[in-house]
């Protein structure tokens, strides 16, 4: 059969449910500043790794809060816990400890 | 000494003074104070009725419905301070038994008309017509018909309800969904009938943000586990502790802000609401299923607004009144005695309202100082 190079594709969108929200409910126990984030953006413009890779530590967390762990594990590897981002962030997230709470949930999985 | 309670000095001495030289205590008459007439009897009219008539003028303050301040008091608490709106509208309704204020209840008013300077008529709708020396309109707001959202499903699937629906039950200290079960998610979306060109109003509401906080953090204090969403494009946390509302929200009631507008919700089998929004803060489109869409609806104005805005030739965008200058002016229109308050002219919040209604009332006894 000639193949046109279509394929199906997996949906992209996100579906929200319940169990997704556990290992969030446990980073927010173990950083609890970590709720507080509004987005801004802040972290990730004086992000070290970020100045070179397209590692964003912003999007990353977000990731993390809807349960897309698959996309994270290499992603978090790139942060080199220099801690610029913890001292930018206006809400007083503790990016750098949610960062390394971060990983220590993943490597459960 | 006679009379013990008089106290020396006053009346007793006047009294041995010829009479050209006492000071002149003039009674004005009924007929001779000016005579204010307010349109509309929300928090605005009710309160500047009551700082026109503390400096002596008569007022005349008509409502269409034959309850007042019904906006209010559809409201269970209010921003940012979460007092009892039933108790700041029962404070306003009792300092209104003043002798100067009469309240006409259920009296529309149909047009008002200037004769000359200083002379206007207000007739109402069963044609009866009353004097006054100034007129304020006070005709206030009107919340956004859901229904003209159509793809947000309001009175099309249960679960999806108004943020004036969800107010109502909380004064009723009972949030359920139609099947009478406690909600495990509830979604709150923004802007419902603001910033949207399809409906015809570019502006925001103003209020509804600060109002999705409230109702999600009273949610979260009835219901500590019902999970919280609240979809919004900005968060316009502008007033005095609203931001600290917002962080409050975020940091104890673990509500979940999501940037993204919902553009489409359907029924679920089992009664629910499936939505479909974008997470614009990672680029993703969501699907989520809740037990509870509420809308947060915008602010439009009255019909009364409309209606009295357009014969008096003061209409101004989106058919509010328009004021004749945003500054100094506000509270003025370019009829000479024609003044305005409150939310006939723009969204606002109550705060503002009560400052609006005070200014306007300022404007007005000077303006009749000058009578
Ligand atoms: S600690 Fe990691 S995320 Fe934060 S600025 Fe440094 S490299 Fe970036
Ligand atoms: S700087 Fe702080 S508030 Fe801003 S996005 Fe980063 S973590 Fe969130
Ligand atoms: S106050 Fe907030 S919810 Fe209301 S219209 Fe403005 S931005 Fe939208």
């Amino acid at each position: 059969m000639k193949s046109f190079g279509f394929s199906i594709a997996k949906p992209r969108s996100l579906e929200i449910d319940g169990e997704s929200l556990e290992r969030l409910h446990r980073l927010e126990e173990k950083e609890p500043s970590f709720k507080r984030c509004f987005n801004c953006g802040g972290c990730t413009a004086t992000c070290s790794a970020g100045q070179f890779t397209d590692f964003n530590i912003r999007r990353v967390h977000n990731l993390y809060r809807w349960g897309r762990y698959q996309e994270l594990g290499e992603e978090l590897r790139k942060c080199m816990l220099c801690g610029k981002c913890t001292l930018v962030c206006p809400r007083g997230v503790n990016l750098r400890h949610l960062i390394v709470s971060m990983r220590e949930l993943l490597n459960e999985l | 000494m006679k009379d013990k309670k008089e106290r020396p000095g006053e009346r007793r001495t006047w009294s041995l003074l010829p009479k050209a030289l006492r000071p002149r205590i003039e009674v004005q008459t009924q007929e001779e104070r000016p005579v204010v007439a307010i349109i509309g009897a929300g928090p605005a009219g009710m309160e500047a009725a009551i700082q026109i008539a503390r400096q002596s003028c008569q007022v005349l303050l008509f409502e269409a419905n034959a309850d007042l301040a019904l906006n209010l008091q559809n409201k269970y608490k209010l921003f940012p301070d979460m007092s009892d709106a039933q108790t700041l509208a029962q404070g306003m309704m009792l300092a209104l038994e003043h002798p100067l204020i009469t309240v006409y209840r259920q009296t529309p008013i149909k047009h008002v008309v200037q004769v000359e300077n200083f002379h206007w008529q207000v007739f109402t709708e069963d044609n009866r017509v009353f004097k006054a020396t100034a007129v304020l309109l006070c005709t206030g707001y009107e919340v956004f018909d859901a229904r003209r959202k159509e793809e947000l499903g309001y009175g099309i699937y249960n679960g999806v309800i108004t943020s004036l629906e969800l107010e109502n039950m909380f004064k009723q200290e009972h949030i359920s969904t139609l099947t009478g079960d406690s909600p495990k998610r509830v979604v709150f979306l923004q802007c419902v009938g603001s910033r949207d060109e399809k409906v015809g109003n570019r502006y925001c509401s103003k209020v509804c943000c600060v109002t999705a906080v409230k109702q999600a953090i009273e949610l979260k204090r009835m219901h500590p586990e019902t999970e919280v969403y609240v979809f919004y494009m900005d968060l316009r946390m502008w007033g005095k502790g609203f931001e600290e509302m917002y962080r409050v929200a975020q940091e104890q009631y673990n509500i979940r802000f999501v940037r993204g507008r919902i553009s489409e919700a359907a029924g679920t089998f089992d009664g629910g609401v499936q939505i479909k929004a974008e997470d614009t803060l990672i680029g993703k489109p969501l699907k989520m299923r809740t037990d509870l869409l509420v809308l947060m609806l915008g602010m439009e104005a009255s019909c009364g607004t409309k209606q009295l805005a357009k014969s008096c030739g003061i209409v101004g965008d989106y058919g509010f009144a328009g004021s004749l200058d945003p500054h100094l002016n506000d509270n003025h229109t370019h009829r000479k005695g024609l003044f305005l308050a409150g939310t006939c002219k723009r969204p606002m919040s109550l705060t503002d309202v009560i400052a609006d209604a005070r200014s306007a009332a300022m404007e007005i006894i000077n303006y009749l100082s000058k009578q």
